[in-house]
């Protein structure tokens, strides 16, 4: 059985997942940039003490998961989500839903996927994929990053839903639970909303680690690198975070990009043309996300050495957070 | 970013996919471009690997000089650490630890051994192997 399902790539798994799974259910209006607005997508944390990779815990995104949550709460669009301790009960719920014609949402995790470039295949099992059928042993997957749909067998899929570690899938499901109508009214609702939350997100959350303070934490943090871990593991770090900020999923810019393009789409259902002039600043924030990343690259690539330039980096940290603190403060003020 | 800069660089998803990326396009609004990879990024990726070949390097070492099990070998080529492969495993992590100890693993179970081999896709005898002969 096969549903008749469209594949739209996008920029970003979850928001990917998210879209593609909405627009089924008949919300045309839903894009990548939405999905990723009205859900909060953008945020920045920097983890001190936890390792991944062994490098630096740094994410540029809100917590996998709550993008399609989110969304689908401020669209009162109601959802199932299940996670299983049984491996052949994860398969017959799977098996169930393909047959009754809804495509689903799954969690993953990357080090089993077979059809990843081997360089991209480490233990990280926070993407999300849809399946939309099965014929034999084969599943039809959609995996929002990619170009063109692709498959998994039985077991390549059943090892990814439920690899191991942190962020573990069990077997995560999720999707839709019915079809429902989305008014233009809603949608405007969902995107303040949304906005007021990542404004909570990056201006509020108490302590430094979180938001536009962890962009200044991380700065303080890089300054001091060179001397506390070494310079051959603050390469390291360095390349860790870049790889956060760049890597495919990202859309460019540390996610900056995805939002700035969110807020010019905001302001086709809410003609503030404060939504225009933020999101150039978060345009201008990518942009020197952008630059900062090369300035690291001339430190992991071995062009860079010294002091000054763990410095110089920095400072790009300090001037986005600065603009960054500056675009979600006149967001937070937008009289709706 | 503008989409004339969207940068069109050799990168590891080359036979893979291209991938998306926002950009502003002439009137100042945003699109979206395919883009092969950045080399900034690629080679953020290769020092990541660089990375990952020293620590399978230094494990051998380890491994060929008694001072640790192979599993501290075989963990290090599945890119695991002791937190993930006590997930993989179900043991404790000063278990696992415990297990990468050469006079400890001497002493494991083929029911244990069996259980980290199959993690690490490779067979009992393989595993045993202290001398990591074609590893």
């Amino acid at each position: 059985m096969k549903v008749d399902f469209k594949h739209i790539q996008a920029a970003h798994c979850e928001n990917g997942v998210t879209t593609n799974l909405l627009k089924h259910i008949g919300i045309n209006q839903i894009t990548e940039p939405l999905a990723f607005g009205i859900g909060s997508g953008l945020f920045y944390i920097y983890i001190p003490l936890l390792k991944i990779n062994n490098g630096p815990a740094i994410a540029f995104r809100t917590m996998p998961g709550l993008v399609f949550k989110r969304t689908c709460k401020a669209l009162n669009i109601p959802v199932v989500r299940k996670t299983f301790s049984s491996k052949e009960k994860a398969q017959l719920f799977l098996d169930l839903k393909l047959f009754e014609g809804q495509p689903v949402g799954c969690q993953v995790g990357v080090y089993y996927l077979s059809y990843f470039p081997k360089e991209y295949r480490f233990h990280f099992n926070a993407h999300n994929i849809i399946v939309y059928g099965k014929e034999n042993d084969q599943y039809f997957i959609s995996d929002p990053v990619m170009e063109n749909v692709t498959s998994l067998s039985n077991f390549e899929l059943e090892r990814v839903r439920f690899a191991k570690g942190a962020l573990a899938p069990r077997g995560q499901i999720y999707f839709p639970k019915e079809n429902t109508i989305v008014t233009d009214s809603q949608i405007c609702k969902g995107i303040k909303s949304g906005i007021n939350r990542n404004v909570r997100d990056m201006l509020r959350i108490p302590g430094p680690i979180a938001g536009i303070s962890g962009i200044n934490y991380t700065a303080n943090k890089i300054k001091k690198w060179r001397t506390n871990l070494g310079l051959e593991k603050a390469k390291l770090y360095l390349a860790q975070l870049v790889r956060m900020q760049e890597e495919i999923g990202t859309g460019g810019g540390g996610f900056r990009f995805i939002y700035a393009a969110f807020l010019q789409e905001a302001y086709q259902y809410l003609p503030n043309d404060k939504l225009l002039e933020t999101s150039e600043l978060f345009t201008k924030s990518g942009d020197i996300w952008r630059n900062a990343a090369v300035q690291a690259a001339g430190i992991y690539k071995g062009r860079l050495s010294s002091q000054n330039d763990f410095d110089n980096m920095s400072k790009y940290l300090y001037e986005i957070a600065e603009i960054e603190k500056n675009a979600f403060t006149a967001l937070s003020k937008i009289k709706w | 970013m503008k989409k004339t800069d969207i940068p069109q660089d050799q990168s590891s998803l080359n036979n893979f996919t291209k991938e998306i990326c926002y950009a502003l396009d002439e009137t100042g609004n945003y699109t979206t471009n395919l883009s092969t990879g950045w080399d900034i990024k690629a080679s953020a990726l290769n020092v990541a690997w660089v990375d990952i070949e020293n620590r399978i390097a230094n494990a051998k070492e380890k491994v060929l000089n008694h001072e640790a099990s192979p599993i501290l070998f075989y963990m290090e080529l599945k890119l695991m650490d002791i937190t993930i492969l006590s997930a993989y495993t179900g043991f404790y992590k000063w278990t696992v630890k415990r297990h990468l100890k050469p006079e400890i693993f001497n002493k494991l179970s083929d029911k244990v051994l069996k259980l980290y081999a199959d993690i690490f896709e490779i067979n009992i005898d393989k595993l045993k192997d202290i001398k990591l002969n074609e590893s």
